[in-house]
């Protein structure tokens, strides 16, 4: 299930799907020089990036179970760098929080080697409407 | 292709490098995610730094519209915020960014170079406050706003 279903940024950066964890699909990028912030660490924008479509993913993933086709649309996010990203493989999974009718609630965590120590959290809210058609 | 004498990164530079926006800009924008996105330096002043982000398909986040995705704005406004800090320490400050919220206002226009201007707006010793706007053209039509904090990591700001 990877390829068509990320958008041409995910593809570009190499963010692809690892597998999937109660549900929520947990996403990935290599380091790459693509990604390198200040010498030697992960730039926070594309850990942003990476958490923000690990986030979408979840709520994607949450409307399918429900049978509804529902159109995403980002009203902000809040993102806490907490531990600097080294050069490695970078993780990230989206938690649906709160999924109402109208706009839903996800959070976001990423990290690297160690899955107990998340090297960034984001929250994310999305706005729901019916898809056309 | 950099000269000898340019260092390659802000952090190459010695420690009495006096901070020169545009200069420092070209570093920024030529490695890494900065220049794998296409910044480039746009225009700054006291307290405030402007990059661009020029559209390109491999930066869409919606591949039917053309829509520029989310995460190649949050990563200009985090490098036009941290620039707009060192244009008020006249110095370099390694520092890193803390956390950042995103308000997006509306998608931006698909072809359009969206300009990001970084401002802060309080310096402490170790913390850095930040606040800015991305537009496609019209800064009173914004298509996001942030703000966030910086951390000091080797030294202090003032």
């Amino acid at each position: 299930m990877s390829g068509p279903e990320l958008p041409p940024y995910a593809r570009a950066l190499g963010i692809d799907i690892d597998h999937d964890e109660d549900g929520n699909p947990v996403l990935f990028v290599d380091f790459s020089e693509r990604i390198l912030g200040r010498p030697g660490f992960l730039h926070g924008g594309a850990m942003s990036g990476l958490m923000e479509m690990a986030a979408i993913a979840a709520l994607r993933a949450e409307m399918e179970r429900r049978g509804e086709a529902m159109k995403l649309k980002p009203v902000n996010v809040q993102v806490e760098f907490m531990r600097g990203g080294t050069e490695q493989r970078t993780y990230a999974m989206g938690t649906v929080t709160r999924a109402g009718r109208r706009v839903a609630l996800v959070n976001a965590e990423c990290w690297q080697d160690d899955r107990r120590k998340p090297i960034a959290l984001a929250q994310m809210k999305i706005l729901l409407s019916p898809a056309e058609g | 292709m950099d000269s000898p004498k340019e260092p390659r990164t802000l952090y190459d530079t010695p420690p009495d490098f006096v901070f020169d926006p545009a200069r420092a800009a070209r570093m920024m924008t030529r490695h890494g995610h900065g220049g794998w996105l296409g910044l480039k330096y746009h225009a700054h002043g006291q307290g405030w730094f402007e990059l661009e982000l020029p559209w390109r398909e491999e930066l869409v986040g919606v591949a039917e519209t053309g829509v520029l995705a989310s995460g190649p704005i949050i990563s200009l406004m985090d490098n036009a915020t941290s620039m707009s800090v060192w244009t008020l320490t006249g110095k370099f400050v390694p520092h890193a960014t803390l956390d950042l919220r995103v308000d997006y206002m509306r998608a931006a226009e698909p072809g359009r170079t969206v300009i990001g201007h970084g401002e802060c707006y309080k310096l402490t010793r170790t913390i850095s406050f930040i606040r800015g706007i991305a537009h496609d053209g019209d800064p009173d039509d914004p298509v996001a706003h942030v703000i966030g904090t910086f951390m000091a990591t080797h030294g202090s700001y003032l």
